[in-house]
């Protein structure tokens, strides 16, 4: 069988993956692996912390010094790597429900310590991994597991929450940016202090399915239609309702 | 890095603070914790000695950041540690039980107060001896240890780390308020002449490596992140090479491995410290505030011709089974008096397998225990 280009950074003895059809998390894998070989980084000093979830299970898969924590956790873990050896270039690489929700408390602490991290938060709007469950992303009137007369709870805008935090990047794309999610992911490395890249991603298999886009692919048309670039804005206002645009682009780079 | 500030000599202290001398004589340079009395002192003290020495400290959100950052610096080659109390402990269950299924080594340290919930904050307790033997969920085994002195706190911070270096999980150093604010002298020897042991590393280059393939003492080498070795660690349950592995046989193998690591290598493990049990007719067991109480219930005993003994827990998890059982064939009685309602005294009843009475002397936290109560206790049991 012919190589993957991507093979020589992947755990391929683990492979196949756990992850359903049509959902958006190899996406995000390849996206990152892209954007981390563009950075130039010494591999062998780059560490991939995650929490737990579908998400969570990228570090599994990504053949780098990797780490799967607890719930919630990945950030302050990531946290003890960097500070006790600032050589390290330590990634985090976790859903919404893990980095926003059980684990939120860490995340903004994070970025007003300016921690010098990469955080790529990875929104598919549910708890996937347990079954689809409404998290601190659905939006209101979503359908969910748990929410199946539609979410009643205001969303986080995960964009807002960070710059708000004191973030010194923060972005968001979407799976169906391919090209400049991975250019995001290069700079968020790049970047001294905390950097969070938000990729709204498809959970086909809960979200997509209970809120007409049953597909992958279906969710990669409203994203690739609904998609509008606003770079430099104030993320306050990029909050995401169903159906709604979706506002993408870069927010912060602080200097 | 430099040791610009290695203090070595006698000092007053408090047992807070030579736990926190304790840890930089070890070597630890990473802490992590978050303010809880009776426990801030030794935070207090890490954040100024920890710059001094080239280490780091840092005040995390809550404990359970605290302790999921330990676990992260650890990793990044580290020696770390945090320190708490009662809820803050709690807290650290999940993490501390990552730490015992990764096979991190580190440190946490537990100056206990009155519980449960809020309590007594600033009065003492020994509540949390079976939260440190259980909290974390799952089977497994732990080291706890208990120091009777700010001495006992240098020294067996020092110890802790020792252990965790070399059996690869965390240990728990369980003291209490009475301990941690009690001011005595303490002496720290000259740097060089404390032993003091590192994690084991690979000897095989990163293709050959197996980071959960364990030596015959059932501890595996350990690679740090950012050496090359591409690990994958994780708190599922794995094989060898740090893989999930979802099935009952690679359940079956690791757990195993991770508890008789510690059952196993007991004789090494347990510290205790006997008095006058060779013809005890009863035996005091006890550990930490509560052991020095002991001694003068013993000294009093024995003026009424009593003839008791002390058996002072140092190590108190691992369990020294063989040595209560052995006693337990000798004595009348066991006095157990410990600042809860009961909890050490259930694995003395274990091993005595009534053989030997085991009278529980409780304290429900607070003080410590008036030495009447213990001499009364062994009178009792005597007659
Ligand atoms: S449940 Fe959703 S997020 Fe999880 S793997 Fe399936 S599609 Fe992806």
């Amino acid at each position: 069988m012919k190589k993957h280009p991507l093979d020589d950074y992947l755990r391929v003895a683990r492979m196949p993956h756990i992850w359903c059809p049509g959902c958006g998390l190899g996406l995000v894998v390849n996206c990152f692996l892209r954007g981390l070989l563009r950075s130039q980084l010494n591999l062998d000093k780059v560490v991939i912390v995650s929490g737990i979830g579908c998400t969570g299970r990228a570090a599994g898969y990504i053949n780098l010094d990797s780490f799967h924590t607890t719930h919630g956790r990945a950030v302050p873990f990531a946290t003890g790597l960097k500070v006790a050896n600032p050589e390290l270039e330590v990634v985090v690489i976790s859903g919404d429900g893990d980095l926003v929700a059980i684990g939120g408390n860490h995340l903004i602490h994070a970025a007003r310590r300016n921690t010098d991290l990469t955080v790529l938060c990875v929104n598919n709007f549910v708890y996937g991994m347990t079954g689809g469950q409404m998290g601190p992303t659905t939006p209101l009137t979503a359908r969910t597991t748990t929410s199946r007369g539609g979410s009643v709870d205001r969303p986080f805008n995960i964009p807002h929450l960070a710059a708000a935090s004191g973030a010194a990047y923060v972005a968001r794309w979407t799976t169906a940016h391919v090209r400049r999610l991975e250019k995001a992911v290069t700079e968020a490395l790049l970047k001294k202090g905390f950097s969070l890249v938000e990729i709204v991603s498809p959970c086909p298999t809960y979200y997509g399915r209970m809120n007409k886009q049953v597909t992958g692919l279906d969710q990669m048309k409203y994203f690739r239609d609904n998609s509008v670039i606003k770079s430099g804005i104030d993320p306050k206002g990029v909050g995401i309702e169903v159906n709604g645009p979706i506002v993408v682009g870069k927010f912060i780079d602080r200097g | 890095m430099p040791e610009r500030e290695y203090l070595a000599g006698e000092f007053f202290l408090s047992g807070d603070d030579a736990c926190a001398e304790g840890a930089i004589s070890a070597g630890c340079r990473f802490f992590a914790g978050y303010p809880i009395t009776p426990a801030t002192e030794i935070a207090e003290r890490m954040s100024e000695r920890l710059p001094e020495v080239g280490g780091n400290y840092i005040q995390m959100e809550d404990e359970l950041g605290s302790m999921a950052a330990v676990l992260g610096a650890s990793w990044a080659g580290t020696k770390a540690m945090t320190a708490t109390s009662g809820p803050g402990f709690s807290l650290m269950m999940e993490n501390i039980g990552l730490g015992i299924m990764t096979e991190t080594p580190c440190v946490v340290v537990n100056i206990q107060r009155g519980g449960p919930s809020t309590g007594l904050p600033t009065l003492t307790g020994q509540g949390d001896m079976m939260q440190a033997r259980w909290g974390s969920h799952g089977p497994y085994s732990i080291i706890a240890l208990s120091p009777s002195s700010p001495q006992e706190l240098y020294d067996l911070t020092i110890r802790a780390f020792n252990l965790s270096e070399k059996y690869r999980l965390p240990v728990l150093v369980m003291s209490e308020a009475a301990t941690g604010h009690m001011y005595e002298k303490v002496v720290i020897p000259p740097s060089g002449e404390i032993e003091l042991l590192a994690r084991r590393k690979p000897t095989v280059p990163p293709e050959a490596y197996l980071p959960f393939a364990p030596d015959t003492d059932l501890v595996p080498p350990m690679a740090n992140a950012g050496e090359g070795y591409r690990l994958h660690v994780t708190g599922l349950t794995h094989d060898e090479r740090g893989y999930p592995a979802m099935t009952v046989e690679a359940q079956d193998r690791l757990v195993r491995r991770l508890v008789d690591k510690i059952e196993r290598n007991k004789a090494d493990i347990i510290a205790l410290e006997e008095d006058g049990t060779g013809d005890a007719e009863v035996v005091i067991c006890s550990y930490g505030v509560s052991a020095r109480v002991s001694q003068i219930a013993v000294e009093r005993a024995r003026g009424e011709g009593i003839r008791v003994g002390l058996l002072r827990l140092i190590t108190v998890w691992p369990f020294p089974d063989d040595r209560v059982r052995e006693l337990a064939r000798q004595v009348k009685a066991f006095v157990v008096p410990e600042i809860n309602y009961g909890q050490i005294a259930l694995e003395v009843e274990r091993c005595a397998c009534g053989l030997a009475k085991v009278v529980l002397v409780p304290h429900m936290g607070g003080r410590v225990h008036a030495p009447e109560l213990i001499l009364e206790a062994v009178r009792q049991a005597a007659r």
